[in-house]
């Protein structure tokens, strides 16, 4: 199958202008008659909701929380990058997009990263005329803090909530066009699979998590804005929702999939403690702007850190990286960290964690400003791990936190399947091989205020018509066959919890396609995940019926297709047999422990086709990259 | 450590539940209160029988989802925390701990200890809003926000929405969800063009969807998760009747 990213031409700053002024404009007064399904109510999905209705179009918008406002996006702490220059430390757009394509290890389009760069000023902008509370210095103006992968700070953040900030602000927006019955909101509602109908998305099938019932919802436009896969690994930093569902079912009726081996891995995380753990939880990466890294030069040193001498404790990304020093991306920092643990350097009673930390910051600054900086997060590790971390440094080890690879989508957000939308971390566009700190903020928003809202356009304007009739057939086809796997999974009726099977698969993942990956590791995990999977379809149990509120069952759909997602993760991983960013080959590396990156047969996205409604079976194309602004270079943050 | 727990038990439709009893032994002290409910679920799937139904997702605080009365408190034992946030080592061994639902008039009982609260949804479809179409946004700087109220409006806006606060009060108000969403907006410049409405329309709101009135008993502000002042409320009544007043 032919498919074309569809870059527009023309130098790299007009491209997005000359773009939008090419894009179809709809008739206001036709806008009404076009109805457009959001599902997700996350910071791309609540924005684009909000904004389509806006401008006048008639929306639906799903989500499975019992509120839009809990959707996940509200976790995140740090910030949201822009490129304001307020601090006039010579920040500007071009270098928000060099940075961006450089932390993301040349893995990602030049012209959607520029677009980002330009967009992310209008966010602030917004955010602000919403009430959005961020944080303000004495003068009353704008405060900003450096994140990781950067040497400006351009990060605008809301102490140490500022998704929860965000979301709330486009929640706010959304609920504004409830109100005005633009938008029909269907909370508690999970989206089964997508309708088909000629090669384009014509609706969604749902199921009501309340009543259990399946429902058919046709739309000239589908928007899919459904988070990231992180919670594959079973412990992430994810919510314990968030799943992979959506996105897989659209894979399966011919969108493609991108990069799905490009998992991020994020530094600062509490470490587990025990085998009963259910989440792991992030604590603000901006916390490395005044924590410092170390574990102590001997290995076995079990002394209280606060007794280890300062010349016994090896401060090692200041050591390793002295420019970027602890401010390295974040792949690089957790990296880093499990070489220390498997060096046997490891700290804390499990050994899996090194310190962070907060002494020479209190010294420097005095408690007070670091608590008004980091309040919540030091309370946030206290209440976990019952350790003051003002008194104590706090023990941190990384965590899955992030999927840069997600569905397919071209320059307009499009997948390969017309009328079918893809926004947030549920595409796979921006971050390339590695995401910077506080840029998922800034491409939810991006995507959902002011990309989608013009781009749906096109497919309104130029899709092809399709008569009713044959939209009514295909979404009773679809709502059949969502009945169908739901009976499936009952009937199984083995002896074994969904959490068996996805703590099973959750570890399997962890060791062989997390942090470092091999050939031989790879190709036993695809092996053993085909074993778990056939053991799923026949151990399973899940209680109850699928007429009624059945939270087992919820989880036993997702774990099916977390169980054919891991395949292709895997897949991809073994594919890609070079060293970039999140993804770190055994076999591609310097004698110094650095990746070794292979431009010459891997300067391209990885996009799976699916050729089997088992999710067996995949046509792997080739996506090249190419850079006419910034030269592929080797990543030094030395 | 042992729990031995009695949990409110109402299947779908039915109007009425009843507490059962549930021991739970070889618990460590270091999981958190929805880990040891996942255990007792895992437990109860294994031998055929249904498991207790309960809100949760961002399991830090955060997303407001979770929504228990431990031992008669909103959220557990201690202030400044959600249910998610809270370790059995705040248990003794062998302690009794009665876990039931939210409960108040608009927050109807859906399953076990899941309530709808898409009431308060409601109250911030009516005004909780600065209505601005996205792109018509001035330049951020053009705005300058004097810092102490924009600390102030943070402090406000930082109410994740769960509803510990109409559930510990005795009369079922909501005044403290609704007087947060008020101070944030009306507290700061980009507010100003709709505060008086917003007051008239969410309070009038909060009043349809059955919440009580406040009697300043202070107990919401000592149950709220993210520990939103009593002030607030004080707050939304002089904006409500300044914009009672001066309305035609």
């Amino acid at each position: 199958m032919k498919f074309s990213a569809g870059i527009p031409s023309g130098p790299l700053e007009e491209k997005w202008d000359r773009h939008r002024f090419e894009l179809p404009l709809v008739n206001p007064a036709n806008k009404r008659k076009h109805q457009v399904i959001v599902v997700g109510t996350g910071l791309a999905g609540a924005s684009a909701s909000s904004s389509l209705a806006e401008l006048g179009y008639q929306v639906k918008t799903f989500c499975i929380q019992d509120s839009p406002r809990r959707a996940h996006s509200i976790a995140a702490q740090g910030g949201i990058n822009a490129a304001k220059n307020y601090p006039g430390d010579g920040d500007s757009i071009k270098r928000l997009f060099y940075d961006t394509v450089k932390g993301g290890d040349f893995r990602s389009r030049e012209a959607n990263i520029y677009r980002l760069a330009q967009i992310s000023n209008h966010i602030i902008d917004h955010c602000v005329a919403q009430g959005v509370p961020f944080a303000r210095e004495y003068g009353g103006l704008l405060a900003n803090r450096s994140f990781g992968g950067a040497q400006v700070s351009r990060t605008f953040y809301a102490r140490g909530q500022t998704g929860q900030q965000l979301l709330l602000g486009a929640y706010s927006a959304l609920m504004r066009q409830v109100d005005r019955g633009r938008v029909s909101l269907y909370p508690r509602h999970e989206m089964m699979d997508l309708v088909v109908c000629e090669g384009q998305a014509v609706g969604i099938v749902t199921r009501n998590l309340l009543t259990g019932e399946v429902e058919g919802h046709l739309a000239q436009a589908v928007i899919l804005a459904t988070g990231g896969y992180g919670n594959i690994f079973y412990l992430s930093t994810n919510a314990m929702h968030s799943n992979a569902s959506a996105a897989w079912r659209c894979h399966k009726r011919g969108a493609f999939f991108a990069n799905p081996c490009f998992t991020q891995i994020h530094p600062t995380c509490i470490p587990r403690s025990g085998n009963y753990q259910s989440k792991l939880t992030l604590l603000s990466e901006s916390l490395r702007n005044d924590g410092r890294v170390w574990v102590p030069k001997n290995a076995g040193d079990k002394r209280a850190p606060e007794s280890i001498p300062e010349g016994e404790r090896d401060y090692y990304l200041e050591r390793i990286y002295p420019s970027f020093g602890n401010l390295v991306p974040r792949d690089l920092a957790s990296r880093q960290a499990k070489f220390q643990v498997d060096a046997g350097l490891g700290v804390g009673p499990t050994g899996e964690a090194v310190y962070l930390d907060f002494k020479d910051a209190i010294k420097r600054l005095g408690k007070g400003s670091l608590s008004e900086k980091y309040g919540n997060l030091f309370q946030m590790y206290e209440k976990i791990t019952g350790e003051n971390p003002y008194e104590k440094p706090m023990r941190i080890y990384p965590a899955v936190h992030y999927t840069m690879g997600g569905l397919w989508v071209d320059y307009n957000l499009e997948s390969a399947v017309k009328g079918l939308f893809v926004l947030g971390e549920a595409n796979f566009s921006d971050h390339g091989a590695n995401r910077l700190g506080a840029s998922a903020l800034m491409q939810g928003l991006a995507d959902g205020y002011f990309i989608v809202p013009y781009t749906v356009a096109k497919h309104l304007v130029g899709g092809a018509a399709i008569a009713e009739s044959k939209k009514e057939r295909a979404l009773k086809e679809t709502c059949k066959e969502v009945e169908d796997r739901l009976k499936k999974v009952i009937q199984v009726g083995g002896s074994k919890t969904v959490d068996f099977f996805h703590r099973e698969l959750g570890g399997l993942l962890w060791n062989q396609v997390g942090m470092l990956r091999s050939e031989k590791g790879l190709i036993g995990a695809i092996d053993q995940i085909q074993g778990i999977r056939e053991n799923f379809w026949n151990e399973v149990y899940v209680p109850g019926e699928a007429g009624n509120k059945n939270a087992e069952l919820e989880k036993a759909l997702r774990m099916a297709d977390f169980l054919e997602l891991a395949e292709l993760m895997a897949k991809d991983a073994l594919a890609r047999k070079e060293s970039c960013g999140s993804h770190f080959r055994e076999e591609y590396q310097t004698p110094d422990q650095e990746a070794i990156r292979d431009d010459e047969n891997f300067c391209h996205v990885s996009v799976w086709e699916s050729k089997d409604s088992q999710g067996k079976d995949w046509i792997l194309h080739k996506e090249p990259l190419e850079f006419k602004e910034v030269s592929l270079s080797v990543r030094s943050y030395k | 450590m042992v729990l031995k727990l009695k949990i409110w038990r109402q299947e779908q439709g039915q109007k009425d539940g009843r507490f059962e009893s549930y021991v739970l032994e070889e618990l460590s002290s270091d999981m958190s209160f929805l880990e040891m409910l996942d255990q007792l679920n895992e437990n109860l799937v294994k031998k055929k029988k249904v498991p207790v139904a309960f809100d949760h997702d961002c399991r830090e605080g955060i997303c407001g989802s979770c929504s228990l009365v431990i031992n008669g408190n909103p959220h557990g034992p201690h202030t400044g925390s959600a249910v998610c946030q809270l370790h059995l080592r705040s248990f003794k061994d062998r302690e009794e701990v009665w876990v039931e639902p939210f409960r108040a008039k608009a927050f109807p009982v859906i399953q076990d200890l899941i309530v709808d609260r898409s009431s308060l949804d409601r109250i911030i479809q009516s005004g909780g809003y600065i209505s601005v179409n996205t792109g018509s946004a001035p330049e951020a700087h053009s705005i300058p926000v004097e810092k102490g109220k924009a600390e102030e409006a943070f402090s406000n806006a930082a109410c994740i929405g769960c509803g510990a606060c109409v559930a510990v009060c005795k009369n079922a108000s909501a005044s403290l969800f609704v007087s947060a969403k008020l101070s944030h907006l009306n507290l700061l410049p980009q507010g100003q063009a709709e505060k008086k409405s917003r007051a008239l329309r969410m309070v009038g709101q909060m009043e349809k969807e059955g919440f009580g009135a406040c009697t300043n008993t202070g107990a919401c502000s000592r149950a709220c998760p993210k520990e939103i002042s009593l002030r607030s409320i004080a707050r939304m009544n002089r904006e409500y009747l300044k914009a009672y007043l001066s309305s035609d």
